[in-house]
């Protein structure tokens, strides 16, 4: 790909690119925008930027990731996701084929969200000024009357739920960039959670948190939310699902996975009598076949997040300012 | 002066407070002939003295102190003479104004009341709480000052006419003794000692309530329940304490000179590490595997004395203490998955019912929780490894007065410090900041010392690093903070406490500590002036793959050092048992999560793992204990070290460690080549700088060859090296080298 005089031949044929593997009734009508009807009610917005390195990894890219990390932000307002735009800074040399395969893998993972992506935007930049391609996507969804989780509801005696186990992007991405080696491959768990958010709220409107813990992880998350709400939590480590083979990739990093980034993954908080309800329309759903109660939250003028651990002692799971510094002195 | 009649107004400063100071003036008093009266107020001890023995007064005054008082400053001022006076008395306490006295720590029993305990026509025969003003509880009891009985643990146990007697009477020992007691009004133990020598007889772990918390005890010579209470207590390889009778009981397990026997005996009553007789009687394999040194205490509670004069076979008198006894306990904190002491007895019932087969405890409360104090001989004297009972409150004093400071300490081993004019305040020992308990235990203690103190800080110092709890803490002060760098405030630490007021050179010999831009150091030589810290050298950086996971797997830090060698292909075959050895080539080879670090802690892992030496540590600090325990005499590889410019490279030592004949030769080597290898390094930099004097600091000067070694290379070059001896060498002294470092940043 090139970038200049012969840009504007080049950037008819990445348009064409888009369209075909976007094609949607609004996305055809080649405007600059994209109009549509909305159902009244509230409407979620969000945006995001996507910058991964590698950006194929075992289990998903940078265009599956563009898409499931925005509807997943939509949904866990407890939202049905409509629409996304797609907004691309590609880097001049960014092999077409790559490319080719990126809108591929973003096209599908719409398709089977069931979100079009109705308006988008490209630009080319000089070679050394971007990391192959980057990828901002901008999402709408609706939510359904009487939901409202939110970062700020998780009250004293609720009970603290995760989809299934953790650890598994965040380590997949490391051991794939550095090529580590592992016998046995960690996938990404990346995928977009509006059909089991949906699920979920179906069964539990009343839902009081939602939120998926990507960047961070659970422990960055559940810190958030711990302050976001001024409460503190208690977790079981031993409940806590972590595969095995992150738990061995983490125990080699020395990282803990509790810290290592999700894409397909969400936290629940509810009251305590909704648990079953809720424990039970997530295992009935796919991508929360392997959903677990972790842990309660409780009173704390601290809002700290403590963990039992497997030892039987008790530690505090903080935020961390950056990556896991050491700390044995 | 003369023969005059003259009258004296005397300040006394110090801990003149409930150690039977009073009592001591007022016999002196009326054996001069002196009028006047005593008095304790919030600065100590206010006297008054008329006569004409005024001079003798004032000598016999500090001459003849009592056993437990510390004089600091006595101030006498001739005021107006009282021709109508008549008689000598104690004056009530004033209560008022701004608290500058100490609460002492607290003391063993006295050898007066050791002789009321074992004598069967006492009133307090084998009595589990009686003391005197020269022994008992102090610091662990009180509430508040100034120290009077409502104010501690005792306040819910009124005096007996007996004891009130003893109390009120100036010439008796126990005249305002506060937590004097007796069997008819004081506290009461839950079982007699018989029950309790039995079931520890049986096997069984008892938890004992003592001064500052408590112990988990088992008979060591019973391998099965020494190996229940590590199993219980999750207590990886860590070495456990004993108790024995007296200095000829311990003599039978270990080795103990003039200045070991002094510690042992100390009123104090730390755990003194001392070298193990390879010819003792035989103990539980588990209490110090694979070490040379064994921790032993003597009893300091009349509870402890009991427990040994019931084993004795009850005899009468105190005879029986001059002699060895077979009685051997361990004594281990009852601080289960290294949360803080329990102190209460419903939170021991609670906490301790899955580890111990039997509460011992009591109704009288522990207010303030305190760890055994820990100490060793280093270098000739004594340094404390683990600061805490019978040695808090003790102040340690600076070069000059400073303003208040709050200093928040480390992450691992934390203490606090606060000052208060030319005294620094070292809490004990609070333990890890890695669970709330110990973080709401510091609260506690930031919030008790204040208190004790009356000090109102005017600034917070605290660690550089940004995720340590006790930066958050100081940060939710609201106080002015003051980061201090790690190595900075261990080099501070010693400087401190020698009273060392210009620049010094210091080598900081440490695990880790983050440093003026985000890096891992650890094996520092800093240049300390004040505020300032200049880093002139360091050891040369390995690899740290997996971050803290190294400390705990010393192979990893060997397989670091075999990549710096060019050998990296011997990993495999020589860690391929230990774990991931493949991985953790390529994350040392590739840089990932691998930081590097300078910290000389772990180039002593990478030692450690070469020679094989716990190449899978239970806890920090395993390894390198047990590379010093194979030490004999320490030996230089000559020229197994490189200066390249500021920095001090061991790899050459590393490799010729490889083809050491043993591990005990390669402990050898190691120890006395870092040795020499430092000297090299810091002996030009300090002739350079015309400086005389040299601090060693950080967490490795607890090992004792590597301190000893050095202090004597440097001495030998006319350099006088200063060692950490009132504040633990490791993170437990890093507050008070806070607290004097941001001290001139005020
Ligand atoms: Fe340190
Ligand atoms: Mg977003
Ligand atoms: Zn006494
Ligand atoms: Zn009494």
């Amino acid at each position: 790909m090139t970038h200049g005089s012969g840009g504007k031949a080049m950037a008819q044929l990445v348009r064409e690119l888009f369209a075909a593997a976007f094609a949607n009734p609004w996305l055809d009508q080649g405007n600059d925008q994209a109009a549509f009807d909305v159902p009244g009610g509230r409407m979620v917005m969000t945006t995001d930027g996507f910058v991964v390195s590698p950006l194929f990894f075992p289990g998903g890219d940078i265009g599956s990731l563009a898409v499931h990390g925005t509807v997943n932000d939509v949904a866990m307002a407890g939202a049905v996701p409509l629409h996304l735009t797609a907004g691309f800074i590609i880097e001049e040399g960014f092999p077409l084929a790559d490319l080719k395969r990126v809108v591929d893998s973003m096209a599908a993972a719409a398709r089977e969200a069931g979100v079009a992506i109705v308006s988008g935007d490209t630009k080319v930049v000089e070679r050394g000024k971007g990391d192959g391609i980057f990828i901002t996507t901008t999402g709408i969804g609706m939510v359904p009357p009487g939901v409202a989780p939110s970062g700020d509801r998780a009250r004293p005696g609720d009970a603290i739920l995760v989809s299934g186990s953790m650890g598994d992007h965040g380590v997949a991405i490391m051991s794939t960039r550095d090529n580590l080696g592992f016998e046995t491959a960690i996938l990404s768990d990346s995928a977009a959670l509006n059909g089991l958010v949906a699920a979920m709220v179906a069964a539990v409107p009343g839902v009081h948190v939602l939120r998926d813990p990507t960047r961070g992880g659970l422990a960055t998350t559940l810190n958030e939310i711990a302050h976001q709400s001024g409460v503190g939590m208690r977790l079981a480590e031993a409940d806590i699902p972590v595969r095995a083979e992150v738990a061995a990739a983490c125990e080699l990093l020395g990282l803990d996975p509790l810290y290592a980034a999700n894409e397909g993954k969400l936290i629940a908080i509810c009251a305590e009598e909704e648990c079953d309800r809720l424990l039970a329309a997530m295992r009935a759903h796919p991508l929360g076949r392997d959903a677990a109660r972790i842990g309660r939250v409780v009173e704390d003028a601290h809002c700290f997040v403590q963990m039992e651990t497997r030892f039987g002692g008790r530690r505090i799971v903080d935020w961390l300012t950056g990556e896991q510094l050491p700390r044995i002195c | 002066m003369g023969d005059d009649m003259v009258r004296l107004r005397i300040r006394v400063r110090g801990r003149v407070q409930g150690v039977g100071f009073r009592p001591h003036v007022h016999g002196l008093a009326r054996r001069l002939g002196l009028t006047g009266w005593v008095l304790n107020d919030p600065q100590g001890v206010l006297i008054e003295v008329q006569g004409i023995a005024t001079t003798a007064f004032l000598a016999a005054l500090t001459g003849e102190a009592p056993p437990l008082a510390r004089i600091d400053a006595v101030e006498p001022e001739a005021v107006d003479a009282d021709p109508a006076e008549v008689g000598f008395a104690i004056r009530h306490s004033e209560a008022t104004g701004a608290v500058a006295t100490g609460i002492g720590p607290d003391a063993t029993v006295c050898p007066a009341c050791l002789a009321e305990l074992f004598d069967p026509a006492d009133r307090r025969y084998r009595y589990a709480f009686l003391n005197c003003t020269h022994c008992g509880p102090r610091y662990t009891i009180t509430r508040r000052l100034p120290y009077d009985r409502p104010q501690t643990a005792m306040a819910g146990f009124p005096l007996c006419p007996d004891c009130r007697a003893e109390y009120e009477d100036p010439a008796d020992r126990r005249f305002h003794a506060q937590p004097v007691a007796c069997p008819a009004c004081g506290p009461r133990l839950s079982h007699p000692p018989e029950i309790i020598l039995a079931a520890l007889r049986g096997g069984l772990i008892v938890a004992i309530k003592g001064l500052g918390g408590f112990h988990l005890a088992c008979d060591a010579t019973r391998a099965d329940a020494v190996e229940r209470l590590r199993r219980v207590k999750q207590r990886n390889g860590k070495p456990f304490a004993l108790m024995v009778a007296n200095t000829p009981s311990a003599e039978r397990h270990v080795r103990i000179d003039e200045d070991e026997r002094a510690l042992l005996e100390g009123v104090a009553r730390p755990i003194v590490l001392l070298r193990r007789r390879p010819d003792g009687p035989a103990l539980a394999p588990d209490i110090a595997p694979g070490l040379a040194w064994l921790g032993v205490m003597l009893p300091y509670t009349p509870l402890h004395y009991l427990l040994f004069h019931e084993a004795a076979g009850r005899p009468d008198a105190t005879g029986w203490l001059g002699v060895p006894q077979e009685l051997t306990l361990v004594m281990t904190s009852a601080n289960p998955g290294g949360e803080p002491l329990a102190i209460g007895n419903a939170e021991a019932r609670q906490r301790l019912a899955g580890i111990a087969d039997l509460i011992v405890d009591h109704d009288r409360d522990i207010v303030v929780r305190a760890d055994d104090s820990v100490v060793r001989k280093l270098g000739g004297a004594p340094a404390f490894l683990r600061r805490g009972r019978g040695h808090v409150p003790e102040p340690i004093r600076l070069a000059r007065p400073v303003p208040p400071i709050l200093a928040v300490g480390g992450h691992l081993k934390a203490t606090i410090c606060v000052t208060r004019g030319d005294e620094a305040f070292l809490s004990q020992h609070l333990g890890d900041l890695d669970n709330a308990s110990t973080l709401g235990f510091l609260e506690e203690t930031v919030e008790h010392l204040l208190h004790v103190l009356g000090v109102a800080p005017a600034a917070v110092a605290h660690d550089l690093h940004p995720d340590f709890h006790s930066t958050r803490f100081a940060e939710r002060t609201g106080l002015p903070a003051v980061p201090v760098q790690h190595h900075h405030a261990h080099v501070a630490a010693v400087m401190a406490e020698h009273r060392v007021d210009g620049p010094a050179l210091g080598l900081a010999l440490d695990g880790f500590g983050l440093g003026e831009g985000g890096g891992s150091w650890g094996g520092e030589m800093l240049l300390v002036e004040g505020a300032l810290a200049e880093r002139l050298g360091h050891l040369a950086p390995l690899a740290q793959p997996g971050g803290d996971v190294a400390a705990r797997q010393p192979w990893r830090m060997a397989a670091a050092a075999l990549v710096r060698m060019g050998r990296a292909e011997e990993i495999v075959p020589r860690f391929g048992g230990h774990g991931p050895a493949e991985g953790v080539r390529r994350m040392i080879e590739r840089g990932i999560n691998a930081p590097l670090t300078s910290s000389c802690g772990r180039w002593f892992d990478a030692a450690c793992g070469l020679l094989g030496i716990r190449s899978l540590a239970g806890f920090e600090g395993e390894a390198p204990m047990a590379l010093e325990s194979l030490v004999r005499r320490p030996q230089v590889a000559a020229g197994a070290w490189r200066i390249d410019g500021t920095q001090l490279d061991l790899t050459p030592l590393l490799e010729r460690l490889l083809s050491a004949r043993d591990a005990s030769e390669g402990a050898e080597l190691f120890h006395g080549t870092l040795a020499a290898a430092l000297l090299d390094w810091t002996l030009p930099q300090l002739r350079a700088r015309g400086l005389r004097r040299v601090v060693l600091s950080g967490g490795c000067m607890m090992n004792a060859v590597l301190a000893e070694t050095l202090a004597a290379g440097f001495q030998d070059a006319g350099i006088d090296a200063l060692l950490p001896r009132l504040a633990p060498a490791n993170d437990g002294g890093l507050s008070l080298g806070q607290a004097w470092a941001a001290s001139f940043a005020l």
